[in-house]
């Protein structure tokens, strides 16, 4: 045990991984945002809209109409300055802040990658990953490391491990593995891809690829992890990123996970990628190769950090099973969904119709979602209770301030999952303005009708 | 290593690239072909046997209705007005057959919008007679032209015909005559040139795009399909009037309001349109050809599902007898408060909305109003 908390955590190791990972990181963030930025998202998401759904707890959180591209500037300057390590402990903080302001302001948007990137540069503001082939450490010589406790960079590799184990834990279910669901209706669409389209319609090709989907993201942690299997599984995870991009609109995702896989690899692997770039930008990397070793200043801050980092992974661990203290279906309530790798594993579609009622007199009329919705939001909200539920709030405030009295809302919806017969979604008679969100379990999402078996 | 740079170098140009390439494939040679159903076989059955058909029939009723118009201001009597009438009904009913295609030419013109935006603004329609100043190509305009304005024209100018023809012969009846005649050119000209693009080379260009991909012609007619029919059909010509949306009913919203008891023929031809088309049936004949009932068919057979494709036909049925069972839509939104048989009637149309836009788009695949943004 001794033994191993000295090799993983404490056994100094070369900066390199690390000073490599920030370098990509930051690019790839940088790219992200102006992508972004470019394709007009900014004004669409978060300008446009008139109304935003919000986390619980978090409502205080929204655009800022115009200056919206003002947070957007900041992230991706941050980026910028988290890649050249130029202060980078203040540049990861305020990335980090100002990435996860932007994800909070309408959970309409929400994807797994981007919680993902929130929790990882959460995780980077207690890593020393400026201390090699910055400017921090060219300017500033006791900022200066070439050795770094072995736990900065296995966090790194633990956090990558359970997004991939815990993605491929979700899939361990009836649905994917023995209905080949959703793989079977998304990828018989996709026909028109070159070279694969015309495989994509048949049966045995979707079970393959539900199977090797799953195996591949429980398999692939630990295939990294060992020298010998590491070059084999680069090349998978290279393959199985690719491919991902070509069936599926996933954006920046894939690429960023392939370089991350790249932190796996032993220093020489970095160290010849940081010499490259050294080479290209003419830069003296001999000055950083000083074989001092990063100490925490106090023991009580190392303790401080390390208290947390446990902390962290203790949630990360445990955090996805909370689905487990809810009744019902979890892809049917989706109560505890969010923030559990649980990705790409449903086809889930929507519809709903909301009833303002007057609750005096009975008289009522329907709601035409595009009044207050765009396409986007209501297609997320037809299918998600938390989102009905915040939308129902929403239309009885209008509609009051609007001079009616004692608007109570009612709707009808119909939700279709992994290809089964649309069904029922919410009890049509519940008053949906005399419910509260909270973390309990909503009891007027009508149950599910059907079994879905597995983890 | 060098070989694994290399590697990653080529998949992740590949990968960049692959998006742009996707929508203006070539039909793949399909090794399953038992297994696939060609999107472009029934592009074809729409463009040829449906929407082409469907279009020349409803340009030459507009031509019978311009002669009509012809032969009523040569000879103002009763008669020729009771002409008129009926060929714009023919039209009118035509009309219902194409107004749910709103893609290429008639997505670029705006033609559902400039054809029957109702109710008519009637007050507008008399200061343009008055004033002989107007420019219909205006989209301000749009409620003083099309089938809603010759439906105040023709039937909405006086108490009973005798009235109208007065009107006619009075001393407005140039200036009425020219309106007239704008409205109906104006309404000939979008049709043909609609109709003249479909015949021209915006068919092959609609069968050739027979991709998969938001821009593909399956997933784009698709959503002006159910767009159609949710919009127009349902709220357009019921939800509205019935004032399922404001709480209080709008009878002067029906279509055809002057008329009065033509609204309901033209609901049901609408819903026998966009029932039609759903099962792929050629415009004017019985015979029936590749559609999504039998692409609906063709995914359950891989499925094992439900039979999504009956449970639609047979949720178009039982619309059709709700709808059947009424009187006129105006009678039955003035003479009963609330309207209870056609609320339920509204009802059995509404059940078809989740059946197109959940269960029948979900197992294809569509993505409707697409949104182009990120997924998981």
């Amino acid at each position: 045990m001794g033994s191993i908390i000295e090799k993983y955590i404490k056994a100094p190791v070369e900066a390199a991984p690390l000073a490599v990972f920030r370098i990509f990181f930051g690019l790839m963030m940088l790219f992200s945002i102006i992508r972004f930025w470019s394709y007009g998202w900014i004004d669409k998401l978060y300008i446009q809209p008139k109304f935003f759904f919000s986390y619980y707890g978090f409502d205080w959180v929204k655009p800022l109409g115009i200056y919206t591209y003002g947070i957007f500037f900041i992230c991706g300057l941050a980026t910028l300055f988290v890649a050249l390590g130029y202060r980078y402990r203040i540049s990861i903080v305020i990335f980090f802040l100002s990435f996860t302001y932007i994800e909070l302001m309408d959970k309409t948007t929400y994807l797994n990658h981007y919680y993902f990137i929130s929790i990882l540069s959460f995780l980077m503001i207690f890593l020393p990953a400026n201390t090699y082939f910055s400017i921090d450490a060219w300017k500033i010589k006791n900022k200066a490391f070439q050795y770094i406790p072995a736990w900065t960079v296995n966090s790194v590799k633990l956090l990558l491990g359970i997004v991939y184990f815990y993605a491929g834990l979700a899939k361990l279910n009836s649905d994917w593995l023995f209905r080949a669901m959703p793989l079977k209706i998304w990828l018989p669409s996709k026909f028109d891809i070159p070279f694969i389209g015309g495989l994509l319609g048949q049966e045995w090709l979707q079970y393959a690829f539900s199977w090797s989907g799953a195996l591949y993201d429980l398999a692939i942690p630990f295939l990294l992890l060992v020298k010998r299997t590491r070059p084999y599984a680069f090349l998978l995870v290279i393959t199985f990123h690719v491919l991902t991009r070509v069936l599926f609109p996933i954006g920046m995702f894939p690429y960023i996970m392939i370089v991350s896989a790249l932190i796996f690899f032993d220093t020489d692997v970095h160290q010849r990628i940081l010499n490259g770039v050294a080479k290209i930008f003419k830069i003296d990397v001999g000055r950083f190769r000083n074989n001092k070793e990063f100490k925490y200043l106090t023991p009580l801050r190392r303790k401080l950090v390390l208290g947390v980092i446990s902390t962290f992974f203790l949630i990360q661990l445990t955090f996805p099973f909370r689905y487990l203290l809810y009744p019902g279906e979890l892809f049917w309530t989706e109560e505890g969904y969010r923030f559990s790798w649980r990705v790409m594993l449903m086809e889930k579609t929507g519809y709903a119709q909301f009833k303002i009622v007057n609750g005096d007199t009975g008289r009522w009329f329907y709601v035409d979602n595009s009044d207050f919705l765009t396409p986007f939001q209501e297609k997320q909200m037809a299918f998600q209770p938390d989102f009905i539920l915040e939308y129902a709030h929403f239309l009885k405030n209008h509609f009051e301030k609007d001079g009616h009295k004692n608007v109570q809302v009612y709707v009808d919806c119909k939700v279709s999952l992994n290809g089964r017969l649309s069904t029922e979604f919410i009890d049509p008679n519940i008053d949906l303005t005399s419910q509260k969100e909270s973390f309990l379990h909503k009891n007027w999402i009508t149950p599910f009708k059907d079994e879905i078996k597995g983890i | 290593m060098k070989k694994i740079f290399g590697i990653i170098c080529i998949l992740v140009i590949i990968g960049a690239c692959s998006d742009d390439s996707i929508g203006e494939g070539e039909p793949n040679p399909s090794p399953g072909e038992g297994e696939r159903f060609e999107r472009s076989s029934m592009l074809v059955n729409w463009a040829d046997n449906i929407i082409i058909p469907a279009y020349t029939e409803f340009s030459s009723d507009l031509a019978t209705l311009k002669a009509s118009l012809e032969a009523f201001q040569s000879d103002v009597n009763e008669t020729n007005l009771i002409e008129l009438r009926l060929s714009w009904i023919a039209a009118y009913t035509t009309w219902q057959h194409v107004a749910m295609f709103e893609i290429g030419p008639a997505e670029s013109l705006g033609y559902q919008l400039n054809m029957n935006i109702y109710p008519t603004d009637s007050e507008k329609i008399e200061s343009f007679i008055i004033n002989d100043n107007y420019d219909l190509s205006l989209s301000s305009n749009r409620d003083a032209k099309g089938f809603p304005a010759l439906d105040y024209l023709i039937n909405g100018l006086g108490e009973n015909d005798a009235a109208i023809v007065t009107r006619y012969n009075g001393t407005e009846k140039e200036a009425l005559f020219a309106y007239l005649n704008s409205v109906v050119d104006d309404m000939v000209n979008l049709t043909d040139s609609v109709l003249s693009e479909w015949t021209g080379g915006y068919r092959d260009t609609f069968v050739a795009n027979d991709g998969a991909s938001a821009t593909a012609s399956v997933d784009r007619l698709v959503n002006d399909y159910i767009f159609y029919f949710e919009k127009y059909l349902r709220a357009g010509k019921m939800g509205i009037p019935l004032g399922v949306f404001s709480g209080s009913p709008l009878p002067q919203n029906v279509e055809a309001y002057y008329k009065g008891d033509i609204s309901k023929t033209l609901f049901l031809e609408g819903l026998n349109a966009v029932q039609n088309f759903f099962n792929g049936k050629s415009f004017g004949s019985n015979e029936n050809g590749e559609s999504l009932a039998t692409y609906l068919n063709k995914l359950n057979s891989v499925k094992n599902g439900e039979d999504l494709a009956l449970l639609i036909n047979e949720q178009f049925d039982l619309a059709r007898e709700a709808v059947l069972g009424l009187s006129t839509f105006i009678g039955e939104i003035e003479n009963n408060n609330p309207p209870t048989d056609m609320l339920l009637a509204y009802d059995e149309v509404q059940k078809v909305v989740p059946l197109l836009k959940v269960d029948m788009v979900s197992a294809m695949s569509i993505s409707i109003d697409f949104v182009d943004a990120d997924g998981d």
